[in-house]
């Protein structure tokens, strides 16, 4: 591990002047991820700014109804919150579906968003990686590749983003709430995280020295009958190889209202708006969800051991639209 | 100006100060077996994936191993040499005992820290991945088996005692409901 400094900081002010005065900090969260990348060399901050004792460890109701989740709230904390396992039940199956006890226990909001891939390149200093060194290549498409992305990747980078939580949050049209030197600012979850492209590395588009302060949930009656379903090669403490976060209100028969996105199929977290904009209005079947499914991955991209998960994609989608449905009709 | 790389900090452990320099890169792990003569917790992966290490801090379990000794000052700090009284076990250590939770017995300190922390979770009412209704109308799901291997998931064994391990944790829990 490179040396580092380490500051401790009790404001927002005193949190954004430290990093805006030096390109090469990074905050600490729970550390979960970034120690652990830190050990290895991944990562190699010059210098730490340990935000966990900022006032931002609070879970709000907004006025219109939704909810401000701050940034130093523990996974832990958000999964137990009757407000998010009443209003928003996917959320809190996403956040429970992902790491173990201790890691959510530690683990904050704002760092799950920035956390980064687990592609196996990414983390072997010993190979190239364009995310971790631009320009040396991506292995995986010629290699390892049974978990990487179906959807929206590049020909320079085929890793999957790794939370659970993001998938939920893109479902439910989360809003990220940030601080700079120059003002606050905010990102909605699909612009948050960028396209590949070119450009790997380039994960977010936060700015420069930011400080991810607050999650902002809009108002969702929709999101009160949803779920969390996530596929893994163990039945726990596993990455996804596939999942999928839906809401569904169903009336007269008919799709009034869908959220659809999903994990592990790409760079991000994958709001499926094809599969929604097909659904809309239509039955509430198993053929009419499978015909959903299909549409949002006909755009699918898939490698020589990566095929797979288009098949169980689907299966996935077709399977929780359906036990929601049900769920609509009892 | 290049920031210093070290500090001297104050740990709070099992009810006690320690105070002592660190290189900042220093893992509360690495400070509570290397620095601190506290061994009891273990050093598995040291990579958060395995529970070995698992302490609890301000009272909720977290792994020391990606924990920075630096980032812990100011918490209370419990070791497995810390969570039973002055004599005798904590009921967790005594169904473990009682029931062969373990076998070689390394991965153990982690798994009662962790089984002390499930108990207490569960008894706040949290949920879990198992749960099959979150909402908190549907109230506190039992501790049945599937809670409970879902809940101990983060501690692994590798001489598999889990059988044993869930009930002891079902035992030390007042359940005893293993299916």
């Amino acid at each position: 591990m490179k040396e580092f400094g380490y500051e401790r900081v009790f404001d927002v002010p005193a949190a954004v002047a430290l990093l805006d005065a030096d390109p090469d900090a990074r905050c600490l969260g729970g550390g979960t991820n970034l120690v652990d990348l830190m050990k290895t060399g991944v990562e190699r901050p010059a210098r730490l700014v340990d935000v966990r004792e900022l006032p931002l460890g609070e879970i709000e109701l907004t006025p219109d109804g939704g909810l401000r989740i701050g940034a130093t709230v523990t996974n832990s904390d958000l999964a137990a919150h009757p407000d998010v396992r009443r209003r928003y039940p996917m959320l809190a199956q996403a956040v429970l579906a992902g790491a173990s006890g201790q890691l959510r226990n530690m683990a904050t909001v704002g760092g799950n968003l920035l956390q980064r891939t687990r592609c196996g390149y990414f983390t072997d200093l010993a190979k190239p990686c364009n995310k971790r060194t631009p320009g040396s290549g991506c292995p995986a498409i010629e290699g390892e590749h049974h978990n990487a992305a179906i959807l929206g990747a590049s020909a320079h980078c085929v890793a999957v983003h790794p939370s659970d939580m993001g998938v939920a949050l893109a479902a439910l049209d989360a809003v990220v709430a940030y601080e700079t030197a120059d003002g606050p600012g905010e990102l909605a979850l699909a612009e948050f995280y960028v396209p590949v492209g070119e450009t790997p590395h380039v994960e977010t588009a936060l700015p420069p020295g930011a400080l991810i302060t607050a999650v902002i949930l809009p108002p969702a009656p929709v999101a009160a009958l949803s779920r969390y379903r996530k596929v893994r090669e163990r039945a726990s403490y596993a990455f996804a190889i596939g999942s999928v976060a839906a809401a569904l209100d169903v009336r007269d028969g008919a799709v009034h209202e869908v959220r659809l996105a999903f994990g592990a199929v790409a760079s991000r977290p994958w709001r499926a708006r094809e599969a929604e904009r097909v659904l809309t209005g239509g039955p509430a079947t198993a053929e009419a969800f499978a015909a959903a499914a299909d549409a949002e991955l006909a755009a699918a991209e898939t490698l020589p051991h990566n095929g797979y998960k288009v098949t169980l994609m689907r299966n996935l989608v077709v399977a929780v639209l359906t036990e929601l449905a049900e769920e609509a009709a009892r | 100006m290049a920031p210093s790389t070290s500090s001297v900090i104050t740990l709070n452990i099992n009810g006690e100060k320690y105070t002592l320099p660190v290189d900042h890169r220093t893992t509360l792990l690495d400070a509570l077996r290397e620095r601190l003569d506290l061994p009891g917790t273990k050093k598995g992966c040291d990579q958060g994936q395995c529970g070995a290490c698992t302490v609890l801090l301000d009272g909720r379990r977290a792994v020391s191993c990606l924990q920075l000794a630096v980032a812990a000052e100011g918490r209370e700090i419990t070791t497995i040499e810390g969570v039973a009284d002055a004599d005798g076990l904590h009921p967790v250590q005594q169904a473990f005992l009682d029931l062969d939770g373990y076998q070689c017995g390394y991965c153990t300190p982690g798994q009662i820290c962790s089984a002390l922390a499930v108990i207490e979770e569960h008894a706040a009412g949290w949920p879990s991945a198992v749960t099959a209704d979150v909402r908190p109308e549907a109230g506190v799901p039992p501790l049945t088996a599937d809670e409970i291997r879902e809940r101990m998931s983060g501690n692994l064994c590798r001489c598999g005692a889990y059988v044993s391990i869930v009930k002891a944790v079902a035992r030390a829990a007042g359940t005893e409901a293993v299916a």
